[in-house]
């Protein structure tokens, strides 16, 4: 006997679920969203307001900013589902824990990264992005931080049953970012210069794919090991 | 932390586990759920080991434990919308029945971190019902409930026992079944 609701319609209500708690609760993703509108607003004060220098780290402080935003969400990822139960009868549910735990993460991205994307530009126009270069920060960083968020839920899921694991989640994801953080920043870079950035892109993309297609493997093993 | 435990329940059968705290009730009931690993020994499921096709096991039973997993920002009636949609197709109501017949008619809709902790408990055995599953393993299902809301349990379950179904509950009462088919089960600490 197997459930009757289909892998893909209960992932479709884990992510749909997630996001009506995130509306009805908007103080955590926001939380990601300020600090990186204030980490990158306040880059010119402390550096210089000529633009010309600016353009010249744009790419790397929105990358950082946008990377440590992301880690910032990552703690809440699974702790409220592991302290009131839910995700211990997400494990006993008779559904794929993969596709519920893809769901969450995907659910985690669309509350994170893609805000982070869209709000870019804006951050970008702060660090002297040339206005014809903005709409192309988006796409970069809305593939760097899904790869992000698939792979700080190994990290998220594995320091679960740690107290104040903030740090640890750091330490194991930071590692892994670092590929998504450096073609990250050369695509922006390249695409603030007004150069072909689909180069790094493609990696961008590729890195992607490999996190949508391992990391929920590897984040469902841990969940299920942090309930034992 | 459990050892030289043997036994077999079957079809319509009630199994209270008892024991002072700390005895390993719930650590039997999680054990019994396929979410702890076994070091010696096994469980079987229609004679068959539940390792094999965990999925499959986990179609068949549902399990409530201390917390009731409710989210405090979404009402009783989308908690179970989410909570039970993942396992089967479940119509609105159905929900709205199941939660009439816990007795939340009047607060249904309002978010489950204005309920008490006995309204809560209603709420989450209003979706143990809904599961539709054969094997309940509700870890002292009766906490926080009114002698009517204990009552109601015992209704509960005495219908999932009619219909056939196994139910194993660790509690530290009796709980109020009419059903004579009920064993109890000791467990102390070494």
């Amino acid at each position: 006997m197997q459930v009757s609701t289909p892998a893909h319609r209960a992932a479709w209500l884990v992510l749909a679920r997630d996001l009506r708690l995130a509306l009805r609760k908007p103080s955590q993703c926001v939380q990601p969203l300020a600090f990186f509108a204030i980490v990158t607003t306040l880059f010119p004060l402390a550096i210089s307001p000529e633009l010309s220098r600016l353009r010249e780290i744009a790419s790397g402080v929105l990358w950082v900013a946008a990377l440590l935003a992301s880690l910032l969400a990552l703690e809440f990822l699974f702790r409220d589902d592991a302290h009131d139960g839910t995700l211990e009868q997400y494990a006993i549910s008779g559904q794929s824990l993969t596709w519920l735990v893809f769901a969450k993460t995907a659910a985690h991205w669309t509350l994170t990264g893609v805000p982070l994307a869209l709000m870019a530009p804006l951050a970008g126009a702060a660090l002297g992005v040339p206005y014809e270069a903005m709409p192309w920060l988006i796409a970069p960083i809305a593939l760097g931080t899904l790869a992000l968020s698939l792979i700080g839920s190994i990290g998220a899921a594995l320091t679960l049953g740690v107290k104040r694991g903030g740090v640890l989640l750091t330490l194991l994801t930071l590692p892994l970012a670092v590929p998504v953080l450096i073609f990250g920043a050369q695509a922006t870079d390249l695409a603030i210069r007004g150069a072909s950035f689909v180069a790094p892109l493609y990696l961008l993309g590729a890195m992607a794919v490999l996190a949508v297609t391992l990391a929920p493997l590897a984040a469902a093993a841990a969940v299920r090991m942090s309930l034992e | 932390m459990l050892a030289g435990l043997d036994l077999a329940v079957d079809a319509g059968e009630l199994l209270l586990v008892t024991g002072a705290n700390g005895s390993g009730k719930t650590t039997l009931l999680r054990a019994l759920c396929g979410l702890l690993h076994l070091e010696e020994g096994q469980v079987l499921w229609q004679g068959r080991n539940v390792r094999e096709d965990l999925p499959a096991y986990h179609a068949q039973l549902v399990y409530l434990g201390h917390a009731p997993p409710l989210k405090g920002d979404l009402t009783a009636h989308e908690n179970l919308r989410f909570w039970v949609g993942i396992r089967r197709d479940v119509r609105r109501e159905e929900i709205s029945a199941a939660l009439e017949r816990v007795g939340a008619t009047g607060w249904s809709e309002r978010p489950v971190r204005t309920l008490s902790a006995g309204q809560k408990r209603r709420v989450a055995l209003a979706g143990v019902s809904l599961c539709d599953a054969s094997l309940w393993l509700l870890d002292e299902p009766t906490t926080n409930l009114d002698g009517d809301g204990q009552r109601l349990v015992g209704s509960l379950v005495d219908e999932r026992l009619s219909s056939g179904g196994i139910v194993i509950a660790a509690v530290h009462q009796d709980l109020p079944v009419s059903r004579a088919r009920s064993r109890r089960l000791e467990l102390t600490c070494r």
